[in-house]
């Protein structure tokens, strides 16, 4: 018994050292957001889509209603359905929901964080410092890394590829 | 057991029905179906004339000898289009000599924001076969129209908006007859087994 709440005692210690160090992938109480990436957008786009994973340990959903970066004119939560051979994209004006206990991957062809009103392009290799916003959770920073322009996955986010 | 019989007559009646519905419809709605062509071809396209990324104007008739990938979109299209244009590059790129015959066209359904230059700027960075055309709202509906390519206009907030489309590559042989299409995230082997084949045409 005392060997038990020894270990429970160093396992809080050590989450709470951790809190304080930092990570690639930002994490808070309960939300922890990683492989952040977007695509190098063609000259003259004004508009880019974000992608990432967002995982929730925490017994409440939150919920991912928008965010801001620099550079960028403003930052809404959308999703992209084909509804046949048509492409319909949408704002969630509700933001989207990281139900408790699970995983949300924003990915091409789906929900995504919409980056309107480029002041220029993102290039290839650039880092883009995103502070999303969440509804719970508050602001969270993380850093989305910008993949050549047809990408469809995040390429070895911590390689040297 | 009067009822059931009824019943039963009145089923294979309805088979009956049926099976001479489809059948009519295979053999006079659907000619094309016999010889394994898609039916309907006759009036997929028509000619039309819009403005290159040049600035000069651009027209398209059946049977140009040329086989042809057409394909709409925007350039405020955050996803689907990029990505669309993006394969189209690599796809012609696997094609290497093969798909030297192949011309692309890119044809804008915002022609309000899609200059001439705007798409000309945009359509650098992606393979230089693929040709961008825009023209009056009058014309692109039109042309979409005859295409039937499905667009709308759909408002965001602050004024902002997005235009629905039907993202699918139309595929059209030398002869200007519909060769067939390529979908939205078809997988790149087929994408590319059928621009040889249409390359072949």
């Amino acid at each position: 018994m005392a060997i038990i709440q020894r270990s429970a005692f160093v396992a809080l210690a050590c989450a709470f050292a951790l809190s304080f160090i930092a990570l690639p992938a930002l994490a808070n109480d309960t939300l922890t957001l990683k492989e952040a990436w977007t695509r190098a957008t063609p000259p003259g786009a004004t508009n880019g889509g974000g992608f990432l994973m967002i995982t929730n340990t925490g017994d409440e959903a939150d919920r991912l209603t928008g965010g801001s970066v620099s550079g960028v004119g403003k930052v809404e939560i959308h999703t992209m359905v084909m509804d046949g051979d048509v492409m319909k994209m949408r704002e969630l004006p509700d933001g989207l929901e990281v139900p408790a206990g699970e995983t949300v991957t924003l990915k091409p062809g789906g929900d995504h964080v919409m980056f309107m009103q480029l002041e220029k392009p993102f290039e290839e290799g650039q880092m883009l410092d995103v502070t999303l916003t969440f509804e719970k959770a508050g602001d969270m920073s993380t850093m989305f890394m910008v993949q050549p322009v047809g990408a469809t996955e995040p390429k070895h986010m911590h390689g040297s590829n | 057991m009067t009822t059931l019989s009824a019943v039963r007559y009145a089923l294979w009646a309805l088979l009956a029905g049926v099976v001479i519905g489809v059948t009519a419809a295979a053999l006079g709605l659907f000619p094309g179906a016999q010889k394994g062509t898609v039916s309907g071809t006759a009036t997929l396209g028509a000619p039309f004339t819009l403005t290159a990324m040049t600035g000069e104007p651009y027209s398209w008739e059946p049977a140009t000898g040329a086989p042809h990938a057409i394909f709409f979109g925007f350039t405020f299209c955050p996803d689907v289009c990029p990505t669309t244009l993006y394969e189209m590059t690599t796809w012609l790129d696997r094609l290497g000599s093969d798909g030297e015959s192949i011309k692309a066209l890119f044809i804008s359904v915002d022609p309000e924001r899609d200059t001439p230059e705007k798409l000309a700027n945009y359509l650098s960075a992606f393979d230089d076969r693929i040709i961008g055309l825009t023209g009056s709202r009058e014309d692109i509906d039109k042309v979409a129209g005859d295409f039937r390519i499905y667009h709308k206009r759909v408002e965001l907030d602050d004024g902002d908006y997005t235009m629905d489309h039907t993202a699918s590559v139309l595929l059209f042989k030398p002869d200007g007859s519909f060769f067939g299409t390529i979908a939205y995230g078809e997988d790149a082997e087929t994408a590319v087994d059928k621009l040889r084949r249409l390359a072949r045409s």
